[in-house]
């Protein structure tokens, strides 16, 4: 009686742990099905925290401000009038609403020119005293300061309102001069009409060949072409974009630049032509799925009325399989607009508004990639770079999220 | 309207004759293309390998770089890869497989695995270098990993989770349902059900996602470009915190930024060697245990 | 008008169809009927030579259309499938609307004129009954169409292209029996101007639309005859277990 109640006991105790494991592996289970869902809501919450933040930063480099005499009249400067008179271009006041008057920039550094080490004191203590001598000695001067180093009173100087960087400078700017002083320029305009730029045009080249072969696949090739061919385009598919890069590079850079004779190969056209071999795989896989799934009965009724075979697939199979072929365009342009190395290594970089194929130009990807690095974080231009990366996020959910909505239609007809 | 007592003709006329020669151009024409595609892939992978195999020597894949860059060899960044490689499946292969039980065995069309799948879909499709961006928020600045083996395997597994997770479902779906009712007719768990008679015949088709992880994880650079990587290290990394040298990224700065572009030529193209044949051999792989799954 | 010579036909190994002799005269319906897989539908799309998409396949004999052999090197495919017009067995419009879906054989055929074009549809519609039921959605997507509405749209289509010969592979199997009945009212009353061979699963339909019946199984053509003294009286006692019921 005894040893058969403990015997019971046991099992069920050995049951309840089962129990508990089984329950405790479910969760597990659990948890890991939700990651994707988890790690694109840390993705979107990390890069908006990020991006967002460039919103909050001064359109002058943190810490410093812009002063002038007190009898100027300009209140408030923005980013683009600060560059520019920085840059000798806006050379007089009443350009940017004061006296007819011509405008001094000056450098804090100048002041060393100025003083000698002396003059300032050995822990730079006169140094405010001095900034101030020469800001209050001069009407025209717009100067480039410190802000620990102005002086307490502030008197003999106007500090200037310079605002913070609006979404306004970023989405419609278009200079992208992340580390120029006084007033770092983040207008992501030709970033972003880069990206598209080149995209398209690879888009553009890709689609007919990749059509043509998906075309041949699906129609005409026979079992054993298609055991070639698939293979292949999946090795296509497999070569790391440095790779395609490095290829670009030795290989396409200067054959643009022969055959166009221009004087540098890398240009948007080079990364076009990298970026149309490298959304071929894509292009073909999902082009050639929507067309195989084109019905039989669709082709026989073609044919049984007279219709040629040429005539069937493109008066019935691409009209059929036209949704999955949108979609497969779209996902083309997605790997496109991502695409950050090969990019990077063919393209010149150069940060300006896309005007012809055969000038350098530069995507977002690779201003990322290029810019990162050297961005210190937390700064503005580190913020900017993640503010790219939203976009780029944002462009490729659209993408994503479109391509879905297109294949449900395809399925919806069939 | 044609009488219906006439004979008719069924030989090409006129139009048809056209209509025959405009299918015989199109047809041409599209031949054409997909010999330019084999053709692409020929030229693409045949100009790294010839220039790349000459340079290939066991002193190349077993030694440090030397001299700027302009000789020796890549065994850090071969090093580097495999760490990179192996943190990264460490990482994602449990958790893609387990999330992908956990679509097909747990909670078939709800409306929650539809939602994953979508969001699943879209992970996928997120560029590398966003990745990247994240993976340097999060793992280098957040978590303060600082550029390590682990802020890059955790960045890299983050992007190649989707594949893991696709496959596995796909393997899983392939199970027969006869397999699941059988095991559970006889008393078994789900659990027990699952790790004795589910994965282990889904098994190999799992593998084949582990094997194209793999290849995808070998060639990314821009996730690891802020993540994990330097230009150059003097000696091998020694733990998980340590920046790591990689093949992906070496080519980058061989084929770019080196101090003797010219010079430093040889060592890009065995590098772009190196990465290719690692790609190759992971789709040799993959389509290997394929085949041999379905002859079974 | 058709004549089939000592056709044998096989898929790969499997020999499907085996020595058959058989004649249609114009302007009669001639029924195929036999149990599933006997070979009827297959011996059907040799007449417009449907198989020819099937890979691995064989044919001995002769096919004749008209008098010629359609398998003939100089004959055109495309221009035989204009001659012999074809209804299949599951309704199979394009995702066009209903005018594109009749027209696509004029397009086809390098039609341009959109007047002569409208004729055609309008006539190859009213010739299939549909017409009326559709004059006022011609723009309409095909889908839109009942499955009955959508087979007919079908046989519109195959007479647009003003076929001499219609072969119809169970055009009626996957629809109700109102649907039928037009479908076979439609045949009865296309027979003046085409010559119409139909598969059939249903032998009431056999009866009630042809005038000839051929008798398939295994791949033979079991008997041929009178669609009348084929079912009063079969000579053969496959025919007879068949017809009433005892297979198939």
């Amino acid at each position: 009686m005894k040893t058969d109640l403990r015997k019971r006991f046991g099992r069920n105790s050995y049951r309840r742990a089962a129990a508990w494991l089984e329950q405790a592996v479910e969760g597990l289970f659990t948890f890991s099905g939700w990651i994707s869902i988890v790690i694109v809501l840390l993705i979107t919450v990390f890069l908006f925290k990020e991006g967002f933040g460039l919103f909050q930063a001064p359109t002058v480099e943190k810490g410093y401000v812009l002063c002038v005499n007190p009898s100027n009249k300009v209140e408030r400067l923005d980013g683009a009038q600060i560059k520019r008179i920085f840059d000798y271009e806006i050379t007089s006041w009443n350009e940017v609403g004061g006296d007819e008057l011509e405008i001094r920039p000056f450098r804090f550094e100048e002041i060393f020119d100025y003083y000698s080490d002396e003059e300032l004191g050995a822990d730079y203590e006169l140094l405010p005293e001095k900034l101030a001598e020469v800001i209050g000695g001069d009407e025209s001067v717009v100067a480039f300061v410190p802000e620990q180093y102005l002086p307490q009173d502030r008197a003999g100087i106007k500090v200037v309102d310079t605002g913070h960087i609006t979404p306004g400078d970023f989405f419609g700017g278009r200079e992208w001069l992340p580390t120029s002083t006084p007033a770092a320029r983040f207008g992501a305009l030709p970033l972003i009409l880069g990206t598209l730029w080149v995209s398209f045009f690879a888009i553009l080249i890709a689609l007919p060949l990749g059509m043509g072969v998906a075309i041949y696949m699906s129609e005409l090739a026979g079992e054993r072409m298609r055991k070639v061919l698939k293979p292949a385009i999946e090795l296509l598919a497999g070569i790391p974009s440095v790779v395609y890069g490095f290829f670009g590079l030795v290989v396409i850079v200067p054959l643009v630049q022969r055959a166009f004779n221009l004087p540098v190969g890398e240009t948007a056209f080079a990364g076009c032509l990298i970026l149309a071999i490298m959304a071929l795989p894509t292009i073909i896989t999902v082009a050639e799925d929507a067309m195989r799934n084109t019905p039989r009965a669709m082709r026989e009724a073609s044919l049984s009325l007279g219709a040629t075979q040429w005539q069937t697939i493109y008066r019935v199979v691409i009209p059929y399989a036209s949704s999955g072929i949108s979609a497969a365009i779209v996902l083309g342009i997605g790997r496109a607009v991502g695409e950050t190395m090969a990019v990077l290594m063919v393209t010149g970089n150069a940060a300006v508004m896309p005007t012809s194929l055969f000038e350098p130009i530069r995507t977002i990807p690779a201003t990322i990639a290029a810019e990162l690095g050297e961005a210190p974080a937390g700064g503005a231009h580190y913020q900017s770079l993640f503010l790219l990366g939203c976009i780029l996020f944002l462009i490729t959910l659209v993408i994503s999220v479109s391509a879905e909505l297109i294949s449900k239609k395809q399925r919806q007809v069939v | 309207m044609k009488e219906n007592t006439n004979s008719f003709s069924l030989q090409a006329t006129g139009r048809r004759v056209r209509s025959a020669l405009s299918q015989q151009v199109a047809f041409g024409i599209i031949r054409l293309l997909g010999f330019v595609v084999v053709g692409l892939l020929v030229w693409i992978q045949g100009f790294i390998i010839v220039n790349g195999v000459g340079v290939i020597s066991w002193e190349f894949l077993t030694e440090a770089p030397a001299e700027g860059m302009t000789s020796g060899g890549i065994f850090p960044a071969i090093v580097g890869t495999l760490c990179l490689v192996a943190g990264s499946m460490v990482f994602s292969f449990p958790l893609g497989v387990m999330a992908g039980i956990y679509m097909n065995e747990y909670t078939k069309d709800h409306w929650s695995v539809r939602l994953i799948r979508v969001v699943t879909n879209n992970l996928s499709g997120i560029p590398s270098i966003v990745f990247g961006l994240f993976g340097m928020a999060l793992f280098v600045n957040t978590l303060g990993f600082g550029d390590s083996i682990i802020a890059g395997s955790l960045t890299l597994g983050l992007l190649v989770l989707p594949i893991v997770i696709r496959t596995t479902e796909e393997a899983l779906k392939a199970v027969p349902d006869s397999y699941r009712s059988g095991s559970v007719a006889l008393g078994a768990s789900k659990l027990q059900t699952i790790f004795r008679v589910i994965l282990p015949s889904a098994f190999p088709n799992i593998i084949t996602g582990l094997i194209l992880a793999i290849g995808r994880v070998s060639g990314e650079t821009a996730p690891i470009l802020f993540t994990a990587v330097a230009y150059f290290l003097p000696k091998l990394p020694t733990s998980v915190f340590d920046q790591v040298m990689a093949l992906p990224y070496h080519l980058y700065v061989v084929a770019t930024s080196g101090t003797d572009l010219e010079a430093s030529r040889p060592i890009a193209y065995g590098t772009a060697l190196v990465l290719i044949v690692i790609v190759l051999l992971m789709n040799l792989l993959a389509s290997l245990i394929r085949k041999r799954m379905s002859k079974r | 008008m058709i004549e089939a010579k000592n056709v044998n036909f096989y898929y790969g190994d499997f020999h499907a169809l085996k020595n058959i002799n058989m004649k249609m005269e114009r302007n009669t319906v001639t029924a195929f009927i036999g149990p599933s897989g006997c070979g009827k539908s297959t011996f059907l799309r040799l007449f417009n030579r449907m198989n020819d998409l099937i890979e691995g396949t064989r044919l001995t004999g002769e096919c004749l259309v008209d008098g010629q052999n359609i398998y003939d090197k100089s004959v055109s495919v495309v221009e035989l499938r204009k001659q012999v017009g074809m209804v299949f067995q599951k309704p199979n419009p394009f995702p066009k609307s209903i005018f594109e879906n009749v027209a696509y054989g004029l397009r086809v055929n390098g039609m341009k004129n959109r007047k002569e074009m409208e004729e055609i549809v309008e006539r190859s519609l009213r010739q299939a009954a549909l017409w009326d039921e559709v004059k006022d959605k011609l723009k309409k997507s095909a889908f839109d169409l009942s499955g009955g509405q959508q087979q007919r749209l079908c046989i519109a289509r195959a007479l647009a292209v003003s076929p001499s010969v219609l072969l119809m592979d169970e055009p009626a199997s996957a629809l109700d029996p109102i649907s039928t009945s037009k479908i076979e009212d439609l045949i009865y009353s296309l027979k003046k101007d085409y010559t119409i061979v139909i598969v059939t699963h249903n032998m009431q339909q056999a009866s009630r639309v042809s005038d000839n019946t051929g008798f398939f199984m295994l791949g033979e053509l079991v008997e041929f005859s009178e669609t009348k003294k084929m079912f009063l009286n079969p000579e053969k006692e496959q025919t007879q277990n068949y017809i009433t019921g005892r297979f198939g």
